[in-house]
């Protein structure tokens, strides 16, 4: 009796994967093109990948369609790993066979996948990873956001303009964000004229950051600069306002996030840091426009601003799906060399043009303040190129 | 180094450890009786500050409704994770339980991911043990030095538990020979359900303590104080609760003078943990507190 049930439950096993297999054989149709979409879910970046996959979201659903297909989005989650980053993009390409790829959110991962996005020659588009060895060498990596050696210029030029001489860079081992930005920061800030009076890294994951601070603090720092994740934003944050620290506090894109003020508390009053994107800026593009309303609606409340990176994300699907629009094909060369002859396009965050690294060509920064628990605009900085 | 920065220093570590101390004996105690490192007891102590988290900012209710409620929790998850997952294996071979554990972490840490999101979130603020306090230079949190304070009386009551109670004696015959213990008619689900409800129950505080000093929680925010409370039991002795604290303070104080002393070295604190342990596992396996056991035959 017991076989029998056994081998019953074989033949159903059986019969259940062809029908499952055949299933994803009609959705798989010609009448599809797929984007992947490549993000931390989960992790440490858990938070901000999922910001912009919104963002991605909301730009197919805003453009569903383009060569008279529809587009359909493969979401696959990275786990803000770079091992896992390798299987999902392999996944990607092999298993999905997407058309091109957005993301990811973490420089690092991006960087991990690279070379399997040019073998297959999957054009990839960046949305907010901003180091540069993203995109270099690769012909097939272009990002949509401004990079590193620029927003850590535009820091270091802020806080040198504050009158601070004297700081504390506190980097997160083994992170090319991290210690990237916090790199470009010192180069510049030395040239400036300033002095890094501890220059200290931690690991990932860790909690306790009073001993670092401390250190900065008896070396007398008048600015702490802490590029990280948001994971440990808030706790430096706080932990730093705990030890009697004054000292002017400082980071990069990924801190705009509600999560730091939600654990920093009051602690994050005054802290300053640069970004993409400014939902009130009066400047704005058309297309930023349209954004800003609609996505607000599309989120029903979920972020009570709307993030830069999500932004990002909308403009990264936004760039490719007009290259696949110009190029007439999804062959991926054909959309790699349409994509480098991007001119002038107006997305959300300006305007899109890649130079020969496959970088886009921004020259503008956002610079915001905590102020009364909300994140506000401080300033624009430009830097000439 | 200035008097006061090195007070500071001092004084931040031995506040960690005593919070590595309070998680350590979760682990000492459960290794004792059953053999076993609880891999999940990181996450058990994740799950109690999402359980405060709840209670008080989603629930809304006061601080000395929701500390109670949150440590019956905290118990009650231990338990649970002692009866379905250890318990159906009491007569398996060690590593299937081993295996199990694991698997319970991976678990919770999942089960956390899905129900709360990767997002990490503010920890609810307890105004007791946040206020700052500055003497001179040196300034710190209450909880910097409530924890301590917590750590003494819970290990002293704790003793007294094992030395003088009657389910202390059951939890020592337990630890001496099992199977024994379970013929003399010892009942050893009961014992064995009482520690893990113990072993939780201080996690539960070491983890309002640390909410209190790291107020930020995400589903692995056990991770690095699961493994470090982990190796601060082996260096004092698995199975030794004074061995416990003391690994937990030791590994708590001499990390942030690591870093005081050699500021460029911050970034090897990790590693320096595990350092300690394969040195200790060379030395004197058995930890500085651990008796030389011998295998019966």
């Amino acid at each position: 009796m017991k076989k029998l049930f056994l081998s019953m439950a074989a033949v159903l096993a059986v019969a259940a994967a062809f029908t499952i297999g055949y299933g994803e054989k009609v959705l798989a149709a010609d009448d599809t093109i797929k984007i992947g979409v490549f993000e931390p879910l989960t992790g440490e970046n858990g938070g901000g990948g999922s910001q912009e996959v919104d963002g991605i979201k909301y730009a197919n659903q805003v453009y569903p369609e383009v060569l008279g297909k529809k587009v359909e989005l493969v979401i696959v989650d990275n786990k803000s790993d770079k091992a896992e980053a390798v299987v999902a993009a392999t996944r990607l390409v092999e298993k999905e066979k997407v058309v091109a790829v957005i993301g990811s959110y973490g420089s690092g991962v991006s960087i991990a996948a690279g070379d399997i996005f040019r073998n297959a020659k999957v054009p990839a588009m960046g949305a907010s990873c901003t180091n540069p060895m993203v995109t270099e060498g690769n012909e097939f990596y272009f990002r949509a956001c401004f990079l590193d050696p620029f927003q850590g210029t535009v820091l270091a030029n802020y806080a040198i303009a504050q009158g601070k001489k004297k700081a504390a860079v506190i980097t997160q081992l083994g992170d090319d964000y991290s210690t990237g930005l916090g790199s470009f920061f010192t180069r510049e800030f030395k040239k400036l004229g300033g002095e890094i009076v501890a220059d200290q890294q931690f690991q990932t994951n860790e909690q306790d950051f009073n001993s670092i601070l401390t250190n900065a603090k008896s070396a007398g720092a008048d600015v702490i600069f802490a590029p990280s994740s948001i994971v440990s934003a808030g706790l430096i944050i706080k932990q730093a306002k705990a030890l009697g620290i004054s000292a002017l506090i400082m980071g990069g894109d990924t801190w705009e996030n509600e999560s730091i003020i939600q654990v920093a508390g009051d602690a994050a009053e005054g802290v300053v840091l640069s970004t993409f994107f400014d939902e009130n800026n009066s400047a704005a593009t058309a297309e930023a426009k349209k954004f800003v309303p609609g996505f607000k609606g599309f989120l029903g409340g979920k972020d009570p601003i709307i993030p830069a990176v999500a932004a990002l994300g909308y403009d990264a699907y936004f760039v490719i799906l007009d290259a696949i629009k110009r190029a007439g094909s999804t062959d991926g060369e054909a959309i790699r060399k349409a994509l480098t002859e991007t001119k002038g396009l107006e997305g959300v965050t300006g305007s899109f043009q890649f130079d020969e690294n496959g970088d886009a060509q921004k020259d503008f920064a956002v610079i915001k303040v905590i102020k009364g628990g909300k994140f506000e605009y401080l300033s624009s900085q430009s830097v000439g190129k | 180094m200035s008097s006061g920065i090195f007070i500071q220093h001092l004084i931040n570590g031995l506040s960690l450890g005593s919070l590595y101390a309070l998680i350590a004996i979760g682990y000492t105690m459960v290794y004792g009786i059953l053999l076993l490192i609880n891999f999940a007891h990181g996450d058990v102590f994740m799950m109690a500050g999402y359980f405060m988290m709840v209670t008080m900012a989603g629930m809304g209710l006061p601080v000395y409704l929701s500390i109670p409620l949150v440590l019956l929790m905290t118990v009650l998850l231990g338990m649970l994770l002692e009866r379905s997952a250890y318990k159906p294996l009491r007569d398996a071979p060690r590593m299937s339980i081993m295996i199990s554990a694991i698997g319970a972490s991976y678990l919770l840490e999942n089960l956390a991911i899905y129900i709360f999101t990767g997002v990490p979130k503010g920890y609810p603020n307890i105004p007791f043990l946040t206020k700052v306090v500055q003497f001179g230079s040196v300034s710190f949190q209450l909880v910097t030095v409530v924890t301590p304070i917590i750590t003494v009386f819970l290990l002293l009551a704790l003793m007294f538990l094992v030395h003088r109670t009657k389910m202390g004696m059951a939890m020592r015959a337990v630890s001496k020979d099992y199977e024994t213990a379970r013929l003399m008619g010892i009942k050893i689900n009961r014992v064995i359900s009482t520690t893990f409800g113990i072993g939780s129950f201080l996690a539960a505080i070491g983890s309002i303590l640390w909410g209190a000093k790291y107020p930020s929680i995400f589903p692995l925010v056990g991770v690095m104080p699961g493994l470090k409370c982990f190796i601060a039991a082996v260096f004092g002795g698995i199975g030794n609760i004074p061995g416990a604290v003391l690994g937990g303070l030791i590994l708590g104080i001499t990390e942030p003078m690591l870093i005081a002393f050699f500021p460029k070295m911050t970034g090897y604190r990790d590693a320096f943990a595990f350092a300690l342990l394969i040195i200790m596992l060379i030395v004197k396996p058995t930890g500085l507190l651990g008796e030389k056991t011998t295998d019966k035959v």
